[in-house]
């Protein structure tokens, strides 16, 4: 059962996102990437990562696909942007698959080795995911998630700025 | 399921989003194609943080997603600005350093 529904979300995300960057028009685009969130969230599930989940579908379908939506909408560009020149074309899609190829190579002959963490299956079971996802975050690195806070802020600053020029 | 599974499946997308970056001129669907490599990388430390029975994976994936939503909110404000400025959001026609 969980095979299946693995096939299943990594196919849906495969070829949505394939969908993705072959639709000429950037609205397609967009919405087929949607589908590909929703397919990785649904992995993330299948990851015992429940929290990280629910963020992927509320700030990444949510808030920065919309953001996307509205860029979009509002230049309505007449370009759809692919690249001219078919030499340049086969240059990308070769050396992308030969990239994949050897990674998915290096997998084949690969063995993870590494000290086990204190998230323990019993532990999971006991606490759940959201409860020791906070734990983690506010002690070990607390530090880097103050810093990614002053990083939004910096970020929100810098697009006002850059979009109220005239 | 291993996680060799996991790691193939994001290593094919973030290919992909490889292969938009590449073939594509259209700088917003190249800046989706960046949040797909990003989140073919979260599906990585998501994958690792499950069979390595840690919880490091699953923060950085937050931090990974607050630098996404920082850079889209750059990226589209540069954009904005760029076809303000030149009337076009292809990357071939801007050549301000062109000579």
């Amino acid at each position: 059962m969980e095979q299946v529904i693995f096939y299943i979300l990594a196919f849906v995300a495969i070829v949505s996102s394939l969908f993705m960057i072959t639709r000429n028009s950037p609205v397609h685009s967009a919405l087929w990437m949607l589908l590909t969130f929703f397919a990785v969230a649904g992995i993330f599930v299948q990851l015992d990562a429940e929290f990280v989940a629910a963020i992927q579908v509320l700030v990444y379908a949510g808030a920065i696909l919309v953001l996307y939506l509205f860029v979009v909408m509002l230049l309505n560009p007449k370009s759809h942007g692919f690249i001219k020149v078919p030499f340049r074309y086969v240059i990308g899609v070769v050396a992308s698959i030969i990239i994949v190829f050897q990674v998915l190579m290096t997998l084949k002959s690969s063995e993870v080795i590494g000290k086990l963490g204190w998230v323990t299956p019993q532990l999971a079971q006991e606490l759940g995911n959201v409860k020791m996802f906070g734990k983690e975050l506010f002690t070990t690195y607390l530090v880097p998630f103050e810093i990614a806070s002053i990083l939004l802020l910096i970020a929100m600053i810098g697009a006002i700025v850059l979009a109220k020029k005239d | 399921m291993t996680l060799q599974h996991y790691l193939a499946l994001s290593a094919i997308i973030f290919g992909i989003g490889m292969t938009g970056v590449l073939v594509r001129r259209n700088l917003i669907v190249m800046f989706m194609s960046l949040e797909l490599m990003l989140n073919a990388v979260n599906i990585n430390l998501a994958a690792f943080s499950k069979y390595l029975h840690a919880m490091n994976g699953q923060v950085f994936i937050v931090f990974v997603m607050a630098v996404a939503a920082a850079e889209a909110a750059v990226g589209l404000a540069l954009i904005i600005t760029l076809f303000k400025n030149k009337e076009t959001i292809n990357a071939d026609e801007v050549n301000f350093f062109k000579g």
